[in-house]
């Protein structure tokens, strides 16, 4: 069949020229189209010598096919080229900042009472509770500090009102965390691995001093059970608290009345420009009060001294988390400053554990 | 308690250097807080010699020494009556800084002649008052370190003075003699003995002493007196002056020091008595209704039963281990006295001081515990210490009662030692300690000696031995896992979830708070509190009075600082107790949020908008979720009185209220100065029931291939009508088809009503309709839909808006 060159150029080349798609819609029915050149040909073939048609035919197929394409491919070619042209216009200014949306954040005292809790849980340690306005036998009395201990006085106490005639010793806010010892031990007994963590109360107001703070306590109890591993676990858990490879913990001896032997206990420390570290330089930090629990509190909580022993530890919360965090004040703990709570806040997410760590 | 190095020696034969004296102190629980140099104030001052003085010549009472200085022949001139050829000078040099005039020393002109330094007197170098004359030794060298001839040659001006802090259970420590007990016990020297040589009475004492009934059992069960007639009170001698202004004490006559030497080096405080003021007897007695005494403080003291006194045949002259009273006190020209050593209860001494309010050294040992013992003993001591210092005549000694016998024994068992402290101390070492403290041991059984009345136990024992041992050597061992293995989790259920409410509140973007747990008692008056079970009797200020009944006033309180300083729009949290009596157990855990002002900033794209009801009840929700309570519940209007009454809803379980939010009331915000509105939710975190299935397993996932149909549906109904009611009817038209109901459109206000008639509101719904078994058809979906139109006008009057 003549002509098919001349039809091939004559359409590949209108195609690759027109500019929109009215014009590909106008080539296509001029060449594809019912009455189009190409169509018109497909109908001389009917009139055509079978041999000469077969071979006719093939070329046409051939050339229907690739008009086709090439209409295809200028169509998504014009497509392509009109979104672009639309998208460009469509721009938004990308430095405009993204819609707000609210931070919240987990309060220092409470972060580092997980941290803790996460340390101590790996060691085996249960979390005990126990009320903050405490009966005085609790508070006291259990713990070997008979009503004129000079201990007593020391203790700064806040009691609760008393109606006349109710004629029992006034109820006070726990000064410490150590009446929970005497409750975790009363519902658990022996042996007992228990932390307390919690809001404790001193009347005590001034630049380092807030009338609540927050303690927590350790209580460990079994059988043989010694100040050596007093020393294991505590230096165990300022490694792991601070964060740092190395800890030297020196036990001062020391009298708390529910402890016996008592130890105060320092950390190896330095101070360089307000900068605490920890585990190097000369200084030592007083970090916690700790000791071998007293018989009369085992017995306080109905169990045998003969059979058990064992140690108790408390340390302030709000104290550990300022030393970690570099946290000047205490009062600035409960002052709720938007700020504050901002600046040393933790994110919602940062959960510590013990695989993950304690902090980011 | 207060010391210096050469008083610690007076009692300990040591080699030691002070700090290893101080790391053993500090170490067997005498904790060190201070270390005074005393020296360093003197240190640049060396020694010269005058080697010519000759008269000014423009001043009658000057001279103009030549003087021989380690730095070569310099001219000085002074003041000095003694000022002289031939004389030890102390030096003060140009530069240097004189703490008794305050003054740092330059080259002067004095009347025209040049001076290159001065020569220092007593009291310009706070060695004493004395400024007749500068100081003239009696030995030394040119260019000699003073502080170093004071070293050698008058220790107690100079040496270090030593502040520990004794805890509550060591009286013995509030000595001087107990401290160098323990670092003897610690192998730091040897205790040197007491030397107790009984002195000899030359008459019998006129006063008499009598314990009454009332005090004899307990409160002074033993009184030793002596009387010494035709001593002379003046001033103590350098080195009791010395000492007592080491540690911080006035010297004001021998008498007085006296009694302040034994009470901080024996721990045995005195009373002297001027005898010629005492009026015929004594007797030790309680004080009567209506006494009462001037006692040394210079204060007048209200006395009743209960307080112990020392009276004579007219008044109380004394509060027994307290303080004594001014009227009979010593004075300069007392001659004959009276002294008393006694022993006085520690619980009533305590009592009375507090009563009394009065703080004394007295006070302070007798409420810890003296020896009971060293009363007759102590009293020798003293007498011979008065005889030696203000001479005198002594009489026998008067008796009244016997020491209290505190002998008592207890097991020792150095096994125990060993197992409770976890460090191999021998046998041996152990009973050494224990007799160098004083203990007499029989077999196992250990005898504390009369000065420990801290030991009562076995265990006490044990303490003595590993303190003296010394803690610090101790080395950690690691303690074992109660279980080997992967460890359980160990929070409560309540624990886990009282993180997850802190930790959800968190991610809504809440910023925790931590307040104090109590307020003040209007503040939690406004919120169902401020009763008297709450309150605490002695509140550190008048804001914090009243345990508090709810968190919400907190949060308001912070919210008002915060906006005080500018901060408008806040979302505040915090979990954790409120009270609501004041026994024990009395409170529960809650966990409060509050929105105050707007959610967002200002941003371009209008999310600005002030926080309302709905927002807190979404929060709320989401922490309900978190905590794991059902979802549905039902919701009441009857909220506490601090919460708009229109505006609030109350979430409840049965009978159990989980929740509270909406807006807080006006009135609250007004008073609480909060600039509003506020919204806030409060949720009871404990009243929310755990789950009763234990199981890990999910229940199976229905889900339906068949196509889910949805269908909105509006209504006209009552403005009063609550979007729940019409929900619930619309809900219970077809339990098993209807998925969901939702309200997507509300239309209230004058134009609503314009359209609907007054009172009118619509409610627009969107109900989901899945089937489970085959496709639904038109007919289906219209009886379904009439059914819904049916109960909604059934429960709510709502009719198809048209």
């Amino acid at each position: 069949m003549d002509g098919l060159d001349a039809l091939k150029g004559k359409y590949l080349e209108g195609i690759s020229g027109a500019g929109d798609e009215a014009a590909l819609e106008e080539l296509r029915v001029a060449a594809l189209g019912k009455k189009g050149e190409i169509s018109l040909k497909m109908r001389e073939l009917g009139q055509m010598d079978p041999a000469v048609r077969q071979a006719a035919g093939q070329a046409l197929n051939l050339l229907k096919d690739e008009i086709d394409a090439a209409l295809r491919a200028k169509k998504s070619a014009l497509a392509d080229a009109a979104l672009d042209e639309r998208l460009k216009s469509e721009w938004l200014d990308v430095t405009l900042p993204g819609r707000p949306r609210r931070q919240g954040t987990i309060h220092p005292v409470s972060q580092v009472t997980e941290e803790v809790t996460a340390i101590f849980a790996d060691m085996g340690f249960a979390v005990a509770e126990g009320p903050q306005i405490e009966s005085d036998w609790y508070n006291f009395d259990a713990l070997n500090i008979a009503p004129e201990h000079p201990a007593r006085q020391e203790h700064d106490t806040f009691f609760m009102h008393r109606d006349p005639g109710d004629n029992r010793p006034p109820h006070v806010l726990r000064t410490h965390t150590s009446p929970v010892q005497i409750r975790a031990m009363q519902t658990l007994g022996a042996p007992i691995r228990v932390i307390a963590p919690g809001r404790v109360y001193r009347m005590d107001m001034d630049q380092t001093h807030a009338p609540m703070f927050h303690q927590i306590e350790g209580l460990a109890i079994d059988r043989d059970i010694s100040m050596a591993n007093l020393k294991w676990v505590l230096e165990e858990f300022c490694r792991a608290f601070f964060e740092v490879d190395d800890v030297e913990l020196r036990f001062r001896a020391s009298h708390f009345p529910f402890t016996e032997p008592s130890a105060e206990v320092d950390i190896r420390c330095s101070w360089d420009k307000g900068q605490l570290k920890i585990g190097e330089g000369d200084g030592w930090m007083e970090i916690l009060g700790s000791g071998m629990v007293h018989p009369h509190v085992l017995r306080s909580a109905g169990v045998d001294p003969d059979e058990w022993q064992g140690f108790a530890f408390g340390m302030g919360i709000d104290r550990l988390a300022m030393l970690k965090y570099g946290i000047p004040d205490l009062r600035a703990f409960f002052e709720s400053d938007l700020r504050w709570l901002r600046h040393y806040g933790f994110a919602s997410l940062d959960m510590p554990t013990v695989a993950g760590g304690l902090s980011r | 308690m207060k010391f210096t190095l050469s008083w610690l020696k007076d009692h300990l034969e040591t080699e030691a250097t002070l700090d290893e004296i101080l790391y053993a102190l500090t170490d067997l629980g005498l904790e060190v807080e201070a270390v005074e140099d005393r020296a360093a104030r003197l240190s640049a001052f060396t020694l010269a010699k005058v080697l010519h003085a000759e008269q000014h010549p423009d001043a009658d009472k000057l001279r103009v020494c030549r003087v021989m200085t380690d730095e070569g022949e310099k001219q000085i001139v002074c003041g000095a009556p003694n000022a002289r050829e031939g004389i030890t000078v102390v030096l003060c040099k140009p530069g240097d800084y004189v703490p008794g005039i305050d003054v740092t020393l330059g080259v002067g002109k004095i009347r025209g002649v040049e001076s290159h330094g001065m020569m220092a007197s007593e009291r310009e170098l706070e060695l004493s008052d004395e400024h007749d004359g500068i100081i003239e030794l009696p030995s030394g060298e040119v260019g000699e370190r003073f502080v170093d001839w004071l070293a050698q040659n008058r220790p107690g001006a100079v040496d270090p003075m030593i502040y520990i802090k004794i805890t509550p259970n060591r009286p013995d420590a509030l000595g001087v003699r107990g401290l160098a007990r323990d670092l003897a016990a610690r192998g730091l020297g040897t205790l040197k003995p007491l030397d107790i040589q009984p002195v000899k009475g030359e008459f019998d004492s006129p006063i008499s002493v009598t314990l009454a009934d009332d005090v004899k059992d307990k409160a002074c069960p033993h009184f030793v007196g002596r009387y010494i007639r035709g001593a002379k009170n003046g001033p103590s001698p350098l080195w009791l002056q010395e000492r007592l202004k080491a540690i911080g004490l006035r010297p004001i006559s021998a008498l007085v020091d006296i009694t302040n030497l034994f009470t901080f080096d024996l721990n045995r405080p005195l009373h002297v008595f001027d005898a010629d003021k005492v009026h015929g007897s004594i007797t030790v007695r309680q004080a009567r209704e209506g006494e009462s005494l001037l006692a040394l403080d210079g204060k007048t003291y209200d006395l009743g039963p209960g307080i112990t006194v020392i009276a004579d045949d007219q008044a109380p002259e004394g509060l027994g281990g307290v303080m004594g009273g001014e009227v009979s006190g010593v004075s300069e020209d007392t001659v004959n006295v009276f002294v008393e050593a006694a022993y006085f209860d520690p619980i009533i001494t305590a009592t009375t001081g507090r009563r009394l309010k009065i703080n004394s050294d007295a006070r302070y040992r007798f409420e810890r515990g003296i020896d009971p013992a060293f009363t007759r003993d102590g009293m020798e001591l003293a007498t011979k210490v008065i005889l030696d210092l203000c001479g005198g005549e002594p009489s026998a000694i008067v008796e009244a009662g016997a020491p209290v016998d505190t002998t008592r024994t207890y097991r020792y068992d150095a096994k125990k030692v060993v197992s409770l402290v976890g460090m191999n101390i021998a046998e041996g070492d152990q009973r050494a300690t224990l007799e160098a403290l004083g203990f007499t041991l029989k077999g196992d059984m250990a005898t504390p000696p009369s000065w420990r009345p801290d030991i009562l136990g076995e265990a006490d024992l044990v303490e003595e031995v590993a303190r003296i041992a010394s803690l610090t050597k101790l080395e950690g061992k690691p303690m074992r896992r109660t279980k080997p293995g992967v460890p359980k989790p160990i929070l409560t259920p309540m624990q886990v979830r009282e993180k997850a409410a802190r930790r959800t509140l968190a991610a809504l973007g809440y910023n925790e708070c931590v307040t104090y747990s109590f307020i003040d008692g209007p503040s939690a008056a406004m919120f169902g509190g401020g009763d008297e079970a709450t309150r605490l009797e002695n509140p550190i200020s008048s804001e914090m009075t009243h345990m508090r009944p709810d968190l919400l006033p907190g949060l308001l309180q912070a919210a008002a600082r915060n906006q005080a300083r500018g901060f408008m729009d806040l979302a505040l949290f915090e979990v954790g107790p409120a009270f609501h009596g004041g026994e024990p157990g009395e409170q529960a855990l809650m966990a409060t949020g509050l929105l105050v002002g707007a959610t967002a900033p200002r941003d371009p794209y209008g999310s600005r908008r002030m926080a309302d009801l709905y927002d807190a009840k979404a929060d709320a929700e989401a922490v309900l979720a978190a905590l794991g309570a059902p979802q549905k519940v039902q919701i009441s209007r009857k909220a506490d009185a601090w919460w708009h009454p229109g505006r609030s809803g109350v979430m409840g379980l049965g009978p159990n209220v989980i929740a509270t939010f909406g807006e807080v009331h006006p009135k609250v915000l007004k008073a609480m100065d909060v600039k509003g509105p506020a919204v806030a939710f409060t949720i009871r975190v404990e009243a929310v029931p755990f789950p009763k299935s234990k199981t890990t397993t999910r229940a199976a996932l229905g889900r339906s291939d068949l196509q889910a149909v949805e269908r909105d549906f509006a209504f006209v109904v009552d403005k009063g009508v609550e979007a729940l009611a019409l929900v619930n009817a619309a809900q219970g038209a077809d339990k098993a088809l209807i998925e969901s109901v939702a309200v997507f459109d509300q239309f209230t206000g004058e134009k609503a009503e314009a359209q609907m008639g007054a009172g009118k509101k619509s409610l627009a719904v969107s109900v989901r309709l899945q089937p489970r078994d085959k496709t639904l058809t038109d007919e289906e979906i219209e009886a379904v839909s009439a059914k819904i139109v049916e109960k909604v006008a059934k429960a709510t009057g709502g009719v198809l808006r048209g």
